[in-house]
């Protein structure tokens, strides 16, 4: 079983988000950066899983990103990947993370390539689909249960009203959402580990460029809360319903 | 050059963010467009109204194969020469619209949250922390649409429906089962939704949060701890790592509104807030605030929204 996670770096959940340049750009000052929950905690955990289920095969990350990425990506190294490969490229729409991600995988034979549901930066939730397109190879998107037999996956995933059970034939690609595995904590000796495991810089390929974020907006401020006493609590209906009209 | 739309009809009724889809494909256009979908779904000429000229389904395909639906999707759009291709940002849309995107060469916007201002569409960034404007500059363009995004229309006229004539080509994906999770307002397009969170307590306490929610029409959700435990099914989980919400009104019950929560709710019209402690954060981003013990507000919400439904 040869495994590919897609890891991309994104600001911290708790991360003040401000921009600069005119609010055209992040403003990543004093911004701690962190392996996007659903790539590290669902994605890189399920492919370690089936790994270890299967006594053999591989895990490779791949991020599209700059050196600035390299702390993040050892994380997942930590974790237990078994190597990582970064894209030396500035990530700047999802069509362009895809093409670079098909680029390098493209003659590699991995059975079975993970992304997660989408960044929480960006959130997309295109990458993955897109790359599954450009290696022409099946895509589920949100997945929240995976199990491999042979050369066929078992997929679960939420829809409205349930949960519908796929069957699908590998080689394939799939975004992972809450469900899939739980959360690891590296250990020490994992993180000692981190530091000799291979990282691999490739070169960016050459890209399409269909789309550019022109343009970052701050929600105008909440306007003052309206406290309702306790004792009237039966109020707040009534005014939803007749001063804020939503109920 | 025209607008295309791709929509799930699967089910015995024409989903809300299908009619949502069409609309906004169909005013994306100035003129009623084609629409796309599959599965064995009924009523679809009804799309007539919402903007649509015309239905293509193909019903031999049922499961979510997102190489079929995007042979199907790409078929169609270069027959109609379309330049505009418009989704749903949902599960379904997910799972085609970034395919349809790599196969076309085609800049995506995934989540437009309003019609654009020339080739700039709006979506929320930062999990509705902030919102961007995506510029695209691809000559086609392919744009999924967040739920409550536009007003559906209901003027237009009936549809015409046809059958898909084409080859999907094969299907790598079965699907072996769809286990049912019970009736009740599916939360992402729910217009109220009333959560709950540790404050409850336990789970054998969620009985007025479901009264409050049935009362209300509205959907339930939960803080991510309240999933975790398992005293509420994962699929209510609400917030950066679970789904991200904006109903018209989210009432928010012995949450704490950390900024992880908060990430997913905050795109919702008005926000109420009921917690026994005056300094949880959760106050700062509501309009509506109550503090105090849930356990003894709850009845009253429940006797006032009982006395609102008698009225209306
Ligand atoms: C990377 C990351 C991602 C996360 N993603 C999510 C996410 O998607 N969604 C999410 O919800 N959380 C998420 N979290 C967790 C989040 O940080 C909070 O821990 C969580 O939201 C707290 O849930 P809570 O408000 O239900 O519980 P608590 O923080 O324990 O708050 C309970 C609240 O109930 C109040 N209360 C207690 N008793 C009563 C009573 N009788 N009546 C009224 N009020 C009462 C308390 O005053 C308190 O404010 C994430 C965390 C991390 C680190
Ligand atoms: N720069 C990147 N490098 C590697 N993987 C990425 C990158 N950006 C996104 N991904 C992957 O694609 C998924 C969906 O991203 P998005 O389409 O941006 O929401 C993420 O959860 C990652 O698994």
């Amino acid at each position: 079983m040869k495994i590919l996670v897609l890891l991309s770096q994104v600001p911290d959940t708790t991360a003040r988000i401000a921009f600069t340049d005119g609010n055209t750009k992040f403003d990543a000052n004093g911004v701690t950066f962190i392996v996007n929950p659903y790539d590290e905690w669902y994605a890189l955990v399920r492919a370690l899983e089936l790994k270890e289920a299967a006594g053999v095969g591989s895990v490779t990350t791949i991020t599209v990103g700059g050196a600035d990425t390299e702390a993040t990506i050892r994380k997942g190294l930590a974790i237990g990947a078994d190597e990582a490969v970064r894209v030396d490229a500035q990530p700047t729409e999802a069509l362009q993370v895809a093409e670079q991600v098909a680029a390098y995988s493209k003659d590699k034979g991995f059975d079975l390539i993970l992304a997660g549901k989408e960044t929480i930066d960006h959130n997309g939730a295109q990458v993955g689909g897109m790359v599954a397109e450009l290696l022409d190879l099946p895509y589920i998107p949100l997945a929240s249960k995976l199990d491999i037999s042979g050369t066929t996956a078992t997929v679960e995933r939420d829809v409205p009203g349930g949960v519908e059970v796929l069957e699908v034939a590998l080689p394939m690609v799939l975004s992972a959402a809450k469900g899939m595995a739980e959360q690891r904590i590296p250990n020490m000796r994992g993180i000692m580990a981190a530091r000799t495991k291979p990282l691999t810089v490739v070169p960016a390929a050459a890209t399409d460029n269909v789309a550019n974020t022109a343009l970052f907006e701050l929600p105008p401020p909440k306007g003052a809360v309206k406290m309702i006493p306790a004792e009237d609590a039966g109020k707040l209906i009534e005014l939803l319903h007749t001063e804020a009209k939503v109920i | 050059m025209s607008t295309i739309v791709f929509i799930d009809t699967r089910g015995n009724k024409i989903p809300k963010a299908a009619q949502e889809a069409v609309t906004y494909a169909s005013k994306l256009a100035g003129a009623p467009v084609t629409a796309i979908t599959f599965g064995g779904g009924s009523g679809l000429e009804s799309l007539g109204a919402n903007g649509a000229s015309k239905v293509i389904v193909a019903r031999g395909v049922t499961a979510l194969d997102s190489q079929q639906l995007t042979k199907l999707v790409t078929d169609i759009a270069s027959k109609e020469s379309a330049n505009t291709i418009v989704f749903v940002h949902d599960g379904t849309g997910k799972a085609v619209a970034p395919r349809v995107a790599a196969k076309l060469k085609a800049g995506a916007v995934a989540g437009a949250i309003a019609l654009p201002e020339g080739n700039r569409f709006k979506r929320n960034v930062f999990s509705g922390k902030a919102q961007a404007y995506l510029e695209v500059t691809s000559p086609v363009k392919v744009i999924s649409i967040m739920a409550n995004s536009i007003p559906i229309s209901t003027d237009g006229g009936a549809a015409t429906v046809e059958e898909y004539s084409g080859d999907p080509g094969p299907s790598r994906v079965t699907l072996k089962e769809l286990r049912k999770a019970g009736e009740g307002i599916p939360l992402p397009e729910a217009e109220i939704v009333v959560s709950a969170g540790r404050g409850m307590k336990g789970p054998e306490n969620w009985a007025p949060v479901e009264e409050l929610a049935k009362e209300l029409g509205a959907a339930t959700a939960c803080s991510r701890p309240v999933a975790d435990m398992h005293w509420r099914p994962h699929h209510e989980h609400v917030g950066q790592t679970g789904v991200a919400i904006r109903p018209n009104c989210y009432i928010a019950i012995g949450i704490s509104g950390a900024i992880q929560h908060l990430a997913g709710v905050n795109q919702s019209k008005v926000i109420a807030v009921i917690n026994k402690d005056p300094e949880a954060p959760f106050f700062k981003a509501a309009d509506y605030g109550i503090v105090g013990d849930a356990f003894e507000i709850m009845p009253k919400l429940i006797e006032a929204a009982k006395k609102l439904n008698a009225e209306r």
